[in-house]
Parts: structure tokens; C-alpha cells; sequence
């Protein structure tokens, strides 16, 4: 033992060969541009729409409603209104909804150990949903307006656990068992939803099947204040482990033989999972696939170390979103695109495209 | 002496199972500080899951394996990570980390710890003790299986562990880097870790452990120095096959015999 700490201290002694440098100076820089372009982004879709609000307005809007009398109020009797009542709840949601799908996916792809892990083509969306109109249609009132999202939250819950243990083999996930293991429970869970459709009235049907094309149609500032806590709980914890996650990179027992209790950490981030995913499922339906291409574009600009990678994500995500939503209500004069068809049609060509590369890199399926 | 056990690692009549089968016998071995063990043995002996168990990655069916006083299935696995080191056969990365912040990983057990503030000292010592500095910004998985497993193994050091696992550290290895290896995994024995190596070379087993442990069907053959250990007779025996084992410049070369087709039934073993 004693020659152990001799030779513990003699390392710190020997002159040390310089570490390559690491980038923040990128990452700054990256999180700046998202900053950035998250608050300009914002003021530009607020004053899009049917009612066109010019910019400097929407600014002076905010102004002053933060206590500051500065800068034009809207010109519009209803311009006030229409910003504080529909646009900005609207946007709020996006941003929250947009930082909690991306942060889903970067955690569990980093919990898979696989990229291609994502709530949406795992069928973790899914279950949240349909848990979440079994809500809708037997009328379930628990907790107010919490009680949606309490339901997405277990059905997403249960729905990861499955998938995990589904597609887990010998400490690792394997890509094509991830996969196929997620149209498997992507095609009960679609089912059970397809029996809420049926035995639902006229209106909840019409209330399922806008919600499953997913749509931030509607928002309520009520609504930004049951998801935006979940966001931040999840995104925190999401924060606290993100060192570990690193570390699962090396797979399970290699994290084990270096301190990391695989397990107990594995169960947090599934948790952590199901509520970001139920945060976003709950108000705004499933919008598929932004967690999985933002966290890839964020490992190729920044790599993929979760001290990055999460809060980058999110931010990302928020900005994807919001540009996503600003497209789907402004696109077609008079009409309101369910978002989660256009996060789709980026989305499923950037999946094939993964797919193929991932597929290249790692020499077959394995 | 603290009065402490002198012994780093004690398994006793450690039998175990993988998969519902019986790998390993009744194998009693002890490991200890300033050793270099190698273990060795013909595919399917035990070696991997001996190792396995040495780390507490498999509980032992029967018998008991003691790291530092305390049975290893009582450890927590954080202060486990500061006792042992492990590394893995097989060099798997998930996503495309730097060979730095590979290395860095090693690290991870000592977080939060005032040992914390060597991280980059130690970090930039274990890579050039193991060639990987030039690597440095590399993408691990675009690394050849060499540069992989140096990668791992200066992870390894980096651990700065009491006890080191090394299972076939030299496995995808020219001989330049095979001898590196090596070289330092001597070099932790005689700073005063213990440290155990599966090897399939008999020939570098020879040259470089000061003990050679033999497994056979899961049992303990023979464990010993190179000497009493890599003898003709144990080796045919073990491996069922002749070999020669010549004395070259006082190291030990083990040459197994030709298989011709003429003589296959003549396989005594000879001693030169």
C-alpha cells in the first residue's frame, strides 16, 4: 500500500507532457449563436401571422410588460392582445417543448449507448400518448390539468422500461434489436391508441387525432406552466449526470470497473426519460424525431460530451422548434400544419440516413 | 507492516458459473503487491472469467474472493473503482469521444475527491507512458485496434489503482507496442501494484511475469515462476500438444512442435 501512494505521488512529480487544449471557446460560441438566435427568432414569430405585428413593437410589447416604458406598444387595438394571449403562450410552449424532446433523446441516446435511440422511434412517445388519451376519453380527472400529463408520464415510463428491457442484451443495446424492438411497441401502443379513437365521441376523437399529428395549436400559458417545471427538473437532472453519461459510453461493465453505478444511473435517466417526454407529449402531441436529429448536429459541432451536448440540446431544440412551428402556422394563409408532420419530413430521411452511416461505421448491424 | 493483510487479492476455493455453466474449479490463488501475474491457459480454460471474478464482475457459486480484507461483493462500486482496474478485451466506444477525454475517463472514480486536482497530470503521464499523446484529438472509434487498446490501457493507468487486470493487453499489438505494454505493466508491479495479465504468448508470459498461473478446464494447474511453470511436460499436458521450451540468452522460448503428417502419433515432448 505503501508503495502504491510512493507511486501515486511520484506521477504528480515527473514533469508532465502537455494535454491538447480543450475547445470551450466553440461551445461558448455555439450556445451564443442559439442564444442569440433564440431571442431573435422569438421576436420575429411573434410578429408573424394574421395579424403582423412589426418587430419593434413586439419589442416594445415586451418592454413593457417587464416594467420598462420604452419603445412602441403595438399599433393595433387588438395587437397587445393577440401577442399576450395566443402568440407568446404558443411560443413559450415550443421553446419548452422543443428543449425537453431534444433533451430526451441526447439522454437516451447516451443511456442506449446508441445513437439512433430516440422517445419518438422507440414508442416511448407513443405509450405517453396513448396513455394520455385513455385521459381524454373515460374523462379521468385527478389532478386538474396536471392529469394528462401525470398519464403521458406513466405511460412513457412504462413504455422505456420495456423498451430497454426489451433491446438489452449481454450490457449492450445493438442497433437493429433497438429498432425492431421499437416497432413492436411503437405497434401495440398505436393500437391501444386506435381503440381510444374508437370508442370515443366526436370530439374526443377530433382531440386524439389532432394530437397525435401534434400541434401547438391552442396553447395556454396553463399549459406552458405544467410543462415548463418538468422541463426544468428534467433538464437539471439531466445537468447532474451528465459526467456519468460520458462514461456509459464505454459500455456497462467498463463503467462499472470505473465507479459508475450502472444501474441506479441507467433507472434516473430513464425516469428522467419518460418526464421530459410525457412534458412534451402531454400539450403538444408527438412530435417525432427532434430528439434525435438535434443531438446528432450538436455532437458533430461541439462532440459528444454531455456537459455540452445537453444544455446545447435543448437550446437547439427550442430553436428547431420554434422556427418548426413558426413554418407550420405561417406556410399556408388560413391554415395551421400539425407540426409533428413537418418534424417527420425532415426527420424520417435524417433516421434513413443515420441508419446507413451507422450502419457503415460500425461493420454491419451489430 | 500496518498490520494489514500483505495480500492484495485472495480467492479461495473459488468456484464459479457463467451462463449455467461450471467454468471454474475450486481455483485458491493470491495475489499481491509487486507481482507480475500472468494467466495462462488453452482457449476455453477460464482465464476471461477467472479475471472476471478478480474484478467482481461475477460473484464467485462457491468460495470466497477477498480484495484488501473485505469480500469483493461488499465493496461499493465507486471505492472498488479506486482498488482495481480493468482492462477489457474488447475496446467498444459508443460515441466518437476523443482519445483524451477517453483516458480522461479513468479518472472518474477520484471525482470529487481531493486526488481530483492530478487529473491532468495523470492524464497526460499515463498517455505518454503508453505512446497515445500523438493521438491525443483522434476520434476513438477511427482508431485501429492497436491504437484502441493503448488507448484503453493508459485509461487504465490513469485509474491509478492498487491492483490492475489486463485481459490480453497485448492481443492486437505489434511487437514495438506489445513490448511497451509490457514493459509498463512490469514497471506498476515494481512500483508496488499487483498486477495480473491474461496472455496467450507463453514465450512473453515467460519473459515478462514473475509468476505464471496455468488454468486448464477451470482448474488451477500449475502456479509458479516461469521456470517450474513452463516446462515441457506441464505444457503438453495442459495445452495437449508437444512443445519444446529452449533456453535462448536466459529467457525462455517455447517452440510448439510441427504437425507433419508422417509422425502424428509421436508427440513425447523433448526437452533441448
Amino acid at each position: 500500500m505503501t508503495a502504491t501512494l510512493v507511486s501515486r505521488a511520484g506521477t504528480a512529480v515527473r514533469p508532465a507532457p502537455s494535454l491538447p487544449r480543450r475547445h470551450p471557446v466553440r461551445a461558448t460560441a455555439l450556445f451564443v449563436v442559439l442564444g442569440v438566435g433564440l431571442v431573435l427568432l422569438t421576436v420575429y414569430a411573434a410578429g408573424r401571422g394574421q395579424l403582423a405585428i412589426p418587430a419593434h413593437e413586439v419589442w416594445g410589447s415586451i418592454l413593457h410588460r417587464i416594467g420598462l416604458d420604452r419603445g412602441t406598444l403595438p399599433t393595433h387595438p387588438q395587437g397587445d392582445n393577440t401577442l399576450w394571449q395566443v402568440r407568446f403562450p404558443r411560443i413559450a410552449l415550443a421553446i419548452v417543448v422543443g428543449a425537453a424532446l431534444s433533451t430526451a433523446g441526447a439522454l437516451m441516446q447516451g443511456v442506449f449507448g446508441n445513437p439512433l435511440a430516440e422517445p419518438s422511434v422507440v414508442g416511448v412517445s407513443t405509450g405517453a400518448a396513448f396513455a394520455a388519451a385513455i385521459v381524454i376519453v373515460f374523462q379521468i380527472q385527478l389532478i386538474g390539468s396536471w392529469t394528462v400529463a401525470l398519464f403521458a408520464f406513466v405511460g412513457g415510463l412504462v413504455t422505456t422500461l420495456l423498451v430497454y428491457a426489451l433491446s438489452r442484451a449481454d450490457g449492450r443495446t445493438e442497433v437493429v434489436t433497438l429498432v425492431l424492438t421499437g416497432i413492436a411497441v411503437n405497434a401495440v401502443c398505436a393500437a391501444g391508441l386506435a381503440l381510444m379513437i374508437f370508442l370515443g365521441d366526436t370530439q374526443e376523437r377530433e382531440q386524439i387525432v389532432f394530437w397525435q399529428l401534434g400541434s401547438l395549436n391552442g396553447s395556454r400559458w396553463q399549459h406552458v406552466g405544467v410543462v415548463a417545471p418538468l422541463v426544468v427538473v428534467g433538464l437539471a437532472g439531466a445537468m447532474l449526470m451528465a459526467r456519468r453519461l460520458d462514461v456509459l459510453a464505454l459500455g456497462d461493465r467498463a463503467a462499472r470497473h470505473v465507479g459508475i453505478d450502472v444501474e441506479r444511473l441507467r433507472l434516473v435517466a430513464i425516469v428522467l426519460v419518460a418526464l421530459l417526454t410525457a412534458a412534451a407529449v402531454s400539450f403538444a402531441g408527438i412530435i417525432a424525431f427532434v430528439g434525435l436529429v438535434v443531438p446528432h448536429l450538436i455532437r458533430m459541432l461541439v462532440g459528444p460530451g454531455h456537459r455540452v451536448l445537453v444544455p446545447a440540446s435543448a437550446l437547439a431544440g427550442a430553436v428547431l422548434l420554434l422556427l418548426a412551428d413558426l413554418i407550420a402556422r405561417t406556410a399556408m394563409t388560413g391554415a395551421d400544419l400539425p407540426i409533428g408532420m413537418l418534424t417527420s419530413l425532415v426527420g424520417g430521411p435524417f433516421f434513413f440516413w443515420l441508419l446507413r452511416r451507422t450502419r457503415r461505421t460500425a461493420g454491419g448491424w451489430a | 507492516m500496518d498490520g494489514r493483510d500483505p495480500v492484495t487479492l485472495r480467492l479461495t476455493h473459488v468456484s464459479a458459473a457463467l451462463g449455467g455453466h461450471q467454468i471454474l474449479h475450486d481455483v485458491t490463488l493470491e495475489i499481491v503487491p509487486g507481482e507480475l501475474v500472468a494467466l495462462v491457459g488453452p482457449n476455453g480454460a477460464g482465464k476471461t472469467t477467472l479475471l472476471s471474478v478478480m474484478a467482481g464482475d461475477i460473484e464467485p457459486t462457491d468460495g470466497e474472493a477477498v480484495l484488501d480484507g473485505t469480500r469483493l461483493r461488499g465493496w461499493k462500486v465507486a471505492a472498488l473503482a479506486r482498488e482495481r482496474a480493468v482492462l477489457p478485451q474488447e475496446q467498444r466506444l459508443a460515441f466518437g469521444f476523443r482519445v483524451v477525454d477517453v483516458v480522461r475517463m479513468g479518472r472518474a472514480p477520484w471525482a470529487r475527491l481531493p486526488e481530483e486536482d492530478l487529473d491532468d497530470v495523470v492524464v497526460a503521464d499515463s498517455m505518454e507512458r503508453t505512446d497515445v499523446l500523438t493521438l491525443a484529438e483522434r476520434s476513438f472509434p477511427t482508431l485501429s485496434g492497436g491504437e484502441k487498446a493503448r488507448t484503453s490501457f493508459s485509461r487504465v493507468l490513469a485509474q491509478q489503482t492498487p491492483l490492475v487486470l489486463l485481459d490480453e493487453p497485448t492481443a492486437a499489438l505489434d511487437i514495438r507496442h506489445q513490448e511497451q505494454v509490457l514493459a509498463q505493466a512490469r514497471r506498476l508491479a515494481a512500483d508496488g501494484h499487483a498486477v495480473v495479465a491474461v496472455l496467450h504468448d507463453l514465450t512473453v508470459a515467460a519473459a515478462h511475469a514473475d509468476r505464471i498461473c496455468v488454468l486448464a478446464n477451470g482448474r488451477l494447474h500449475a502456479d509458479g515462476a516461469p521456470r517450474d511453470v513452463i516446462t515441457p511436460e506441464i505444457l503438453a499436458e495442459v495445452y495437449g500438444h508437444p512443445v519444446d521450451v529452449i533456453d535462448h540468452a536466459s529467457r525462455l522460448v517455447v517452440l510448439p512442435h510441427l504437425i507433419t503428417h508422417t509422425e502424428e502419433s509421436s508427440c513425447a515432448p523433448v526437452l533441448s
